[in-house]
């Protein structure tokens, strides 16, 4: 098998459970939702504020969300052995890290195009400069999976991964995090050339990440 | 598990105990230094007032914080280079890293106590302390990584690829932080033409400070690394102690 093909096995895999289980939709989805609900109770929504920092607000949902479509990813494999199975199977450590990140990166499309409408019409955002914004969510959504890939397989298997893989992650993210915010407000304000110097950064994140995450995935994975 | 720790090389301590001693009285000696030209011998800044002595703390804080971030990267490297794979480097990065924290720490503390009466904040959003601040959490993720119990292997494997990963996410945020805000006074020592714009006794002590953190660094590790050779030990002994009471004392 190339690849090519054990990289669209992984993925396949891994989004035919989403499929089924429809963990995302009924579940990540919805807490994403009440976070954006709840950011206007904490905000005034009567002065405008929450429009004026609506792309911070919507970037640090989509990381809170993140993070428990990453936690999901691995503990899909929990049970009955199937992390054993996985590795038993003599797939490329690369390509299974590929094979997973593409599985997120799909999810956390999904999840920020419904949220990010859910911003819009709940903030009263007047959209602006489509092709930088659909630029940022798609450099910053690479890097999210890299990275989340990555450290999710560090802290898969250990006992106390739910509360170490954000302690971990949040830190890491934070550059993804700030790019996508200034890129986003750049892009709503009308300039969206301010905003191609940070998608560049966020390209060179996730880049940056993909590699790391292909050389380590390998003996991380044997490890878990 | 067919790999194993390369043991050949393992040493209880990092340094011979005379050169140990050593730098422990010189870290000592230079502390006192420090003090004296800190508090006494250098004169009160014209501008920031006595509050500028804070500075000989915090410059040579945050340098002997990034020494120790290197030196726990580099010892990680060498740890996942087979050739040089060895228990000494697993226990330099932890050690390091350790401290290094300890040392992020102290520099934003101190930072905050001197922002306090000369820029009138305790905490601005300037990149260098944003920075700082996300590298402190960076390290803390590590250091939590490191304490989650597993095979010494798999504990040091996993030990020296997050040490790489987090690595390679500082000059990241350093970029990053930097493209959104700088407020921070522009590096007086380090800065890029390397000729410092201070002069004389303040210049003198800053240096002391460097010299004095950059010992405290040497001796610190000197002695967690010892600390940490003895803590294998004693998992040893308990687990050896422990299977022995599940046999029924049965040898």
């Amino acid at each position: 098998m190339n690849a090519f093909s054990e990289i669209k096995l992984i993925a396949g895999k891994d989004l035919r459970i989403e499929m089924r289980s429809r963990i995302l939709l009924s579940q990540v989805l919805p807490f994403g939702a009440i976070v954006v609900l709840l950011f206007a109770f904490a905000l005034d929504p009567d002065r405008g504020i929450l429009a004026r920092v609506a792309p911070g607000l919507f970037w640090i949902t989509v990381l809170l969300a993140a993070l428990l479509a990453i936690g999901r990813a691995f503990s899909i494999e929990q049970q009955h052995g199937a992390r054993d199975g996985l590795r038993l199977a003599g797939l490329d450590g690369s390509s299974v890290f590929i094979g997973k990140a593409i599985a997120i990166a799909v999810q956390l499309a999904i999840l920020e195009a419904v949220l990010g409408l859910t911003v819009v019409v709940l903030y009263g955002v007047e959209v602006h400069g489509v092709v930088v914004l659909v630029a940022t969510a798609a450099a910053a959504t690479m890097g999210l999976a890299a990275a989340g890939t990555l450290y999710g397989v560090l802290a898969a298997g250990l006992r106390a991964r739910e509360t170490l893989l954000p302690l971990l992650l949040l830190p890491v993210l934070a550059p993804v995090m700030l790019g996508a915010t200034r890129a986003f407000e750049d892009g709503l304000e009308g300039v969206p050339g301010d905003a191609w110097p940070w998608v560049a950064l966020l390209t060179v994140f996730a880049l940056l990440y993909t590699g790391v995450g292909m050389l380590a995935f390998g003996p991380l994975w044997e490890d878990t | 598990m067919s790999e194993k720790i390369n043991n050949r090389d393992d040493r209880s301590a990092l340094l011979p105990r005379a050169v140990g001693r050593v730098v422990d009285s010189l870290t000592l000696v230079s502390i006192g230094a420090l003090t004296f030209f800190g508090l006494w011998a250098s004169p009160a800044d014209v501008v920031q007032g006595d509050a500028q002595r804070i500075m000989y703390l915090h410059v040579p804080a945050a340098w002997a914080a990034y020494v120790a971030f290197g030196i726990t990267t580099l010892a990680s490297l060498l740890w996942l280079w087979p050739r040089t794979r060895s228990a000494v480097w697993d226990r330099v990065a932890g050690a390091s890293a350790e401290i290094g924290l300890i040392f992020t720490g102290l520099t934003l503390l101190l930072g905050s106590l001197w922002g306090r009466p000369v820029w009138g904040v305790w905490w601005a959003w300037d990149a260098r302390l944003v920075s700082t601040a996300v590298l402190f959490f960076l390290y803390l993720g590590y250091l939590a990584i490191r304490a989650v119990p597993a095979e010494p292997i798999v504990r040091a494997r996993r030990s020296a690829i997050t040490a790489v990963i987090v690595f390679i996410d500082v000059p990241i945020v350093h970029f990053s932080v930097n493209w959104w805000r700088t407020l921070h006074q522009k590096a007086t020592v380090f800065n890029p033409e390397l000729n410092p714009e201070i002069h004389g006794v303040m210049a003198l002590t800053l240096w002391i400070g460097v010299v004095a953190f950059t010992l405290l660094y040497v001796s610190l590790l000197n002695r967690r690394y010892q600390l940490a050779y003895l803590e294998e030990g004693l998992e040893e002994t308990a687990l050896d102690s422990a299977i022995l009471q599940r046999s029924g004392g049965v040898k």
